[in-house]
Order: structure tokens, then sequence, then C-alpha cells
């Protein structure tokens, strides 16, 4: 068997006296989408933190195609082929829809292939070629979460990082970023996708784990989609 | 036209703009490192001085005018390059309370060598004392130094606009400033970043400080001192957050100082930053943003 494009071992991340994630383990292979769903609070964005550097693990591995990751700065991270597209989307708002995107090109590994790569992203969010000279602040909520998907792509990774993309967007957008989101898997991304929206990620996901106070407590497939409100309620009740 | 109501001439107001220039320059050096670390560098004028000594250090052994500048250069940027390194970036995770104190104490411990090694009673810079002579145009006496000040600092101005809105470095500096944690998320190199802005700050203060010993030649341990502290409440006048505004500031700044010292009797120059100062606060009492950044601008910003 192939090595997974990241791996998590027994991750543990602590906040002062809090722990925000225990014990957990995942892996998602290239081609796969990983669903990490749970209320706020659950740890879900401190596992992301920790794959990305931003928080030391207190104790646990990071592995991104075998290689740990665990004590390197998110610069180095990125430029190991993670992405992280992050909570609120943190577009430069000053900045045009255009210098965004050459930001993102700040983690690529190689040089050669960059205009391929912009028209494939393209192809996914054809509102962010339509508006390269605005200021990025001008976009609507669904143009710059389709613009912090885009950022996260142009670094051409192997593994995305999804945090809470579907947040504070109209349902027409939402389903704009999960189709987006399985043309991306097609495309032999391994993608970790944190979300609040537990069915349709279920639905979407290859599996997708409940996270509860820090701890991995149930794993669903998409053909649970159905039932995914009351089984995670009933796990966590 | 005539100036001579305000009680000043074509000379005094292109002092004026000269000094504006160098004060923009000056806000400039401040701002860039302000806006990567989020550290007021109150030591930058001690570079300048740094500069100013390497100039006169230059002078005084006889050594062509070109080699005193590079020299100027030379010491102007090690010395950045060191305290980035040793007292910069090791402080960069502490409170911005942290790293002013610690700017401030670097400035005093920089004037106390200049001291112990120059002495009190300063060196002469005048290699450059010939542009201190006028050119007449149209009529009008105006120094070589505040043309070549004014022009200087508009190339260096118009250098940093194209670094900073064309170039890699450029736009992951500006980015940076605006959010760095998110910079370095995407793989934008922090240290690298730093060192742009650093090196970038540098530049800025050994021409500074070129500039500086041509008006005042006498090179002193408190060299630019008080120029820093003019130079950093116009800063803060223009809006620390932004480089526009506080370029605008230091522009502002020294535009007023030169018309104002220009202006008022001998026996009045000495209140002059009196003077200064009590006008910044009244700006900022009515604009504590600044007064040229634009109103909702800074609340748009956290969104």
């Amino acid at each position: 068997m192939s090595l997974p494009a990241l791996a998590v071992e027994g991750l543990t991340v602590r906040h002062g006296a809090v722990t925000a994630v225990r014990d957990l383990s995942l892996s998602v292979e290239a081609g796969e989408i990983v669903g990490l769903i749970g209320p706020n609070g659950a740890g879900k964005s401190s596992t992301l933190h920790a794959i990305m550097g931003a928080v030391r693990p207190a104790a646990g591995a990071v592995l991104v195609n075998g290689v740990s990751v665990v004590g390197r700065r998110p610069e180095d991270v990125a430029r190991r082929g993670v992405a992280l597209v992050p909570e609120g989307r943190r577009i430069f708002a000053e900045l045009t829809v255009e210098e965004n995107l050459r930001l993102g090109l700040a983690g690529r590994r190689r040089r050669e292939g960059v205009e391929d790569d912009l028209a494939r992203v393209y192809e996914l969010f054809p509102a962010v070629e339509e508006s390269l000279r605005r200021k990025a602040g001008t976009l609507s909520g669904g143009q710059q979460q389709q613009l912090a998907i885009a950022r996260g792509l142009v670094a051409d990774p192997e593994v995305l990082l999804l945090d809470e993309p579907s947040l504070g967007l109209a349902p027409r957008v939402v389903d704009l970023v999960f189709q987006a989101l399985s043309a991306i898997r097609d495309r032999g991304l391994a993608v970790l996708l944190v979300e609040q929206r537990a069915q349709r990620t279920v639905a979407l996901a290859d599996r997708s784990h409940v996270l509860s106070r820090g701890e991995l407590r149930l794993t669903l497939g998409p053909e649970s989609a159905g039932d995914t409100e009351a089984l995670v309620s009933a796990y966590l009740a | 036209m005539t100036l001579a109501f305000l009680g000043m001439n074509w000379q005094t107001l292109a002092d004026a703009v000269s000094l504006g220039a160098i004060y923009a320059l000056m806000a400039v050096g401040i701002g860039l490192v302000f806006g990567v670390l989020r550290l007021v560098n109150f030591a930058y004028g001690q570079l300048v001085m740094a500069g100013a000594y390497a100039l006169a250090f230059a002078y005084d052994h006889g050594w062509p005018v070109s080699v005193g500048i590079l020299l100027c250069f030379a010491v102007v940027l090690t010395l950045s390059l060191l305290l980035d390194r040793i007292v910069f970036r090791p402080l960069r995770a502490h409170s911005p309370a942290v790293m002013l104190v610690a700017t401030f104490a670097i400035a005093f411990l920089l004037q106390s060598i200049a001291l112990l090694w120059f002495g009190p009673l300063g060196k002469i810079s005048a290699s450059l004392a010939a542009l201190n002579q006028p050119v007449t145009i149209s009529g009008v006496d105006i120094r070589k130094i505040a043309i070549v000040a004014t022009a200087l600092a508009a190339a260096c101005l118009l250098a940093l606009v194209l670094l900073l809105g064309r170039t890699r470095v450029g736009l992951h500096m500006r980015a940076a400033a605006m959010d760095f944690r998110t910079a370095e998320l995407l793989g934008v190199r922090a240290g690298r970043v730093i060192t742009a802005a650093v090196l970038v700050s540098g530049v800025l203060a050994a021409i500074v400080a070129v500039m500086l010993t041509v008006q005042t030649p006498l090179v002193t341990p408190d060299f630019a001192l008080r120029d820093t502290i003019l130079v950093l409440a116009g800063v803060v006048l223009g809006g620390m957050n932004r480089l526009v505004p506080a370029t605008l500031g230091g522009f502002a700044i020294g535009f007023a100082s030169g018309l104002l010292g220009g202006a008022l009797p001998t026996n009045w120059s000495q209140y002059l930053p009196s003077f200064l100062f009590a006008a910044v606060i009244l700006v900022l009492l009515v604009r504590p943003g600044g007064l040229f950044t634009r109103e909702g601008q800074r609340a748009a910003e956290r969104v």
C-alpha cells in the first residue's frame, strides 16, 4: 500500500491548560476527501493548525507523504505541498484578486506549470478570473471564498486543508464550493475538510470523522448521510 | 508672486521641501520595519548617526567622497542586520512594549558608544559641503542640497513603489504587513521578508545620513536624534499602520519644521519642536487614526 498523502497519528494539542485535541489519528489518501465535523470548540481548527505547524502539538506525529513535519514552520509545511484555506477566508482585502493569487504561488515547490495551474483554477472558479484586477475586499463573501480556495490551489498542493469553507455563504454558493471540492478530489488531491455542515460533508466525503471535545467519536461513510444528524446527536449526547 | 508676507522666501520653501523629503525617507524606513515586525524602531536615528560618523571618519582620513559614502552604507547596513539578528528577531514574539523599550535601549547604547569612541565634541564631515552653495534659478537662489535631496528622495520613493508593487518580495512584504500569519501559512518566507524590510530601511538610513551631514556637517552623538523624534511624531500623525500616510506624515512634519524654522525669529527657534508637537497633539485629538487615513479604513481592515 502506498503512503497516505497526509497522516496524523496520536495528535494531542494543548492551549495552556486546555486540551483542544486528544490522541487523534486520521489519514487522507490522494484522491480522497476526509471530513472532520463536530460542534464549535471540538478541536477541528486546532487539528488543522497543528498540521500546518501554526501550533506545536503536545504529542503525536504529522506525516506528509511519510515525512514528519512536526516542528516545521508554516511556511515550510506549505512548501511541502500542504495548502490551508483558512477559516474566515483570510483574503488580503486591500490587494487585488490577482495579487492574492500570486501570494498563493509562494507555497509552490516547482516553478514551471504556473499558467496551466492558473487555467485549471479559473476553470473551477470563473468568478475569480473575471475579477482579477479588483480589490479582493470588494468581492462578495462567496467570491472571496472561491478566491481563498483558488489561492490554495495555485500552490499546486498535494494536500488541501479547508477550515469551514461554507461558513456564512448563501446555499447556492455552498453548492458551488462543494462541487468544486468534488472536482478537486477528482484531480487527485488529498482533501481534509473541516465543516459544521455535517450532513453535506458526510454525503461528499469518502469518510467523515466526528470530533467532540478534542476526541474522535465516530466515523461515518457517505451511505449514512441521511441519518447524520440522528447519529451525531446520539453520539454527542 | 511673493511669499514675503509670511516672512519667508523661495529659499526657505525649497529648504522646507527638502527637509520634508528627507523626513519622508526616514518615515518610510521606520514604517517598513513597523509593517513587518510591528516594531517602532526608535533606534533608527542612531543608524543615521552611525552612517554620519562613517562619513566623518572617511573625511577625517582624507578619503574620497565615494569611499565615504560606501563606508556609510556598509556601516549602516551591517548595523541594521546585526540589530535585526540580535535584537528584533529574538524579541519578535514579545509584546510591542518590550520591543519599543528594547529599541530605546539600543538607541542610547549606540549613542554611548559614539560618545566613548569619538568624544562629545563631534567630528566634521564636510566632503559634500560644496552642495550648500546656491544655484540661481530664474533669479532665486536655492541651495544645491535642497534640489539634490528632493530629487534623491523622489527617486527613492519611486524605486520603493516599484519594489513593493512590481516584485515578488515586495508583494510578500505588503502581505506580511497586512497579515503576517496568513502570509506565512501561504508559504511566504518570514525571514526573507523581514531581512528585505530591514535592508531597505537601512539603505534609506544611509541615504538620509549623507543628506543630513551636508546640512549639519558637525556629527555628534545625538546626531539625527531630534529628527527621529519629529519623524516618529509625523509617522503617528500620518497613520502608523500604512506606509503612504506615514510617509506623508513624515513629509508634512519636515516641511512644517523647515517652514517654521525659516519664519520664526531666531530667538524663537528653540521653541520650534514645541510648536510642532502641540500641532501633532491637536491633530491626533481630532483624528486619532492619523491625518492621512480615510474614514472607516481602519475598521474595514479588521474584517
